[in-house]
């Protein structure tokens, strides 16, 4: 386990808000790996991009962070702002879901590029130049030369997420993390860059953690997958294993819900009412309990530890589903 | 009321100058250019296509807001394009829309009660007491319960919530058709299950029909009988749900199909290397003869300098093109039978 090359063990975060404490995420614990790609998926507030941001130094002052988070043997929390800064972007990197919002819309595109690469890199202006063509290239920005001293507003959405990924890749960073960073394209730009971002991964033997909300976004283009619900991890297995073998029923209410292409139209979606729990007032035991079609007195009283129940599978529920079972 | 179609659109163009510095002419965005389509009483018609492909100038033009540069829309056998002030307001009343930020179209300082009401008031039906026991009904409707509900402002609802108050408005005048722009797109997995299935409760109990447009494919199938798809202004194929699925005749259709990741890992990703490349091209110049010709893998010269008329392959299955897709092209054909259950077995 030591050998990963992000460690993420019990991490906490609470937000400090008028003298309350609301609590995001309660002791969430994952591994990434080089070239491999982790999904983590859950509806709104569930905590994922917390999480990530957590592990990134990017929350608000008012966030307490506890746990670890060790990147490559460097224990990333309770850096200090400088020490971070030596590690964002050069060793992870992180492609948020608004590209419009990103980008300084009164820059040429060229320059924030090569900002990024000269505030790690000790390149003079003509050579970052140099290497921002060269990464807009990469990730197929056509005739980058000409490009170069455009301004966001001249490119589409999808151009302008390929130029947060150059930007994200500009110091081949060892571990990159899209937070829903194609939910905002169209279906055919949502493929086209995530066909993108596999390739760089494999060619530059990155870890990719990919947050998102779309279950069939995770089991395309993932290896593993880890699923949050209240801030908290409720099933984690290999990708394949778990679309499979789903055992938490509140993964098996996620994945009903889809809309299929493979339904006929006007079938009626298997639905579970209710709304996620505030994290700040999460009922004793499971907390999906009062959603859980499956819920007896015990899930109300106990909350079920997330154990590795079978090889590579574990899961977080007293009355798991069985293989094709109905919930 | 009558035999014929609900909503018969006829040629609709919509355009929209740009100007560039100083004010001069820079050029005409083509939005829509010349749909036509039937939308039959109790039929859900959804619109699929990506963002800039007109779908939402479409329906917009539908309800003149603003009118069609050219085309008539024939609501219950009157033309809206011919309407002017209040007998275009009367003929609007049973054509409502829903849109797709919940929280950009409701007043954030109104209560749920007032916003429900106001469409009540504008068109004046009936006294106070009538309108809030109406008021009350359609959130019992929508599913919410007006006792704990009718008294919170916007920001006290989640998303979910929001979208219904916006449907207890739409449902409130009784209309005979709802214009879905993205209505559930912004919308969690769950929640966005939940309000579909309303929208499905509500078409059966209500008798209602439906335009739903959507970028998503499989969800406008969901609640669809007929889909059409368009791209860059103009429709490219129009069917039946289900046949558009497992034979798709236009090659756009087929590019969307294979776009969208499937939550079956076993289906793999291989069918989204073969989607298409590039981007949709400016709908200022938009190409000449097919508009789908500079990404569409299956182009001829002919295509470049005739443009493909919309004709009738199969029944009710219409495609604009002059070379379509062979029966069965579906990326997932085999899947189309089978029951939605997963594999049994790890």
């Amino acid at each position: 386990m030591s050998t990963s090359l992000l460690d993420v063990r019990d991490l906490a975060v609470r937000f400090r808000q008028a003298g309350r404490d609301v609590p995001a995420v309660n002791g969430v614990s994952f591994t990434a790996e080089p070239g491999r790609t982790l999904a983590i998926v859950g509806e709104s507030g569930s905590g994922k991009t917390v999480s990530c941001r957590a592990v990134m130094g990017l929350l608000p002052p008012s966030a307490v962070v506890t746990g670890s988070a060790r990147f490559a043997g460097t224990e990333l929390l309770g850096l200090s702002e400088n020490d971070l800064r030596r590690h964002r972007g050069a060793d992870l990197a992180m492609v948020f879901q608004d590209p419009a919002r990103s980008l300084n819309p009164t820059m040429r595109v060229g320059t924030q590029v090569s900002e990024a690469i000269r505030s790690h890199l000790p390149l003079d202006r003509s050579a970052a130049r140099e290497r921002a063509i060269e990464l807009m290239a990469m990730v197929r920005i056509p005739l980058p030369r000409r490009r170069y001293a455009d301004y966001p507003h001249q490119f589409s959405g999808g151009m302008r997420q390929r130029l947060m990924i150059a930007i994200a890749l500009a110091c081949h960073p060892k571990l990159l993390i899209a937070d829903e960073a194609t939910t905002s394209l169209d279906v055919t730009t949502q493929a086209q860059i995530m066909d993108l971002l596999l390739d760089l991964q494999a060619q530059l033997g990155m870890a990719l953690i990919l947050i998102s909300h779309d279950l069939g976004l995770a089991a395309s283009y993932t290896d593993d997958v880890i699923v949050m619900y209240a801030g908290g991890i409720v099933e984690q297995a290999a990708t394949r294993r778990l679309f499979s073998a789903v055992r938490m029923p509140y993964t098996k209410a996620l994945l009903d819900a889809v809309p299929r292409l493979e339904r006929p139209p006007h079938s009626p979606l298997p639905v579970i009412g209710g709304r996620p729990p505030d994290t700040g007032a999460l009922p004793p035991g499971c907390p999906f309990a009062p959603r859980c079609p499956s819920a007896a007195d015990r899930c109300r009283q106990q909350a079920p530890p997330l154990l590795e129940h079978e090889p590579g599978h574990r899961w977080a529920c007293w009355f798991p589903c069985e293989n094709g079972d109905p919930g | 009321m009558n035999a014929g179609p609900l909503l018969e659109a006829r040629g609709i163009v919509q355009e929209f100058v740009v100007r560039d510095y100083g004010g001069v002419k820079g050029g005409v965005v083509h939005a829509v250019s010349g749909v036509s389509f039937d939308l039959w009483p109790g039929e859900t018609l959804g619109i699929v296509g990506e963002t800039g492909s007109g779908k939402s100038t479409l329906a917009r033009s539908l309800l003149q807001a603003p009118r069609p540069k050219s085309g008539s829309v024939i609501f219950q056998g009157t033309d809206l394009v011919t309407l002017r002030g209040r007998r275009l307001l009367d003929a609007r009343r049973h054509l409502q829309m829903v849109f797709q930020d919940p929280f950009g179209s409701l007043d954030p300082t109104w209560r749920v009660v007032d916003l429900v009401e106001e469409p009540l008031i504008a068109y004046r039906i009936g006294d106070r007491p009538a309108r809030r026991r109406r008021v009350s009904e359609v959130l019992e409707l929508v599913g919410l319960d007006p006792a704990a509900y009718a008294r919170r402002r916007p920001r006290e609802l989640s998303g979910g919530q929001c979208q219904r108050v916006a449907i207890a408005r739409a449902v409130a005048l009784s209309p005979a058709l709802i214009v879905c722009d993205e209505a559930v797109s912004s919308l969690d997995v769950l929640i966005q299950a939940q309000v579909l299935n309303l929208f499905e409760q509500l078409r059966g109990e209500l008798g209602l029909s439906y335009l739903f447009i959507a970028h998503d494919l499989a969800l406008v199938k969901q609640v669809s009988d007929r889909v059409a798809v368009m791209y860059l202004g103009k429709l490219c194929e129009v069917g039946p749900a289900e046949s558009l699925y497992t034979d798709p005749l236009h090659p756009y259709t087929l590019a969307l199909l294979e776009s969208i990741p499937s939550p079956d890992p076993a289906a793999g990703r291989s069918s989204a290397h073969t989607a298409i490349h590039g981007e949709p091209p400016s709908p200022v110049h938009p190409p000449s003869g097919c508009r789908f010709r500079t990404r569409c893998p299956r182009a001829q010269e002919r295509c470049a300098l005739e443009e493909p008329q919309m004709r009738t392959l199969a029944e009710g299955h219409s495609v604009a093109c002059h070379y379509p897709l062979p029966a069965g092209a579906s990326p997932r054909p085999a899947a189309s039978a089978a029951v939605p259950q997963r594999q049994p077995g790890a």
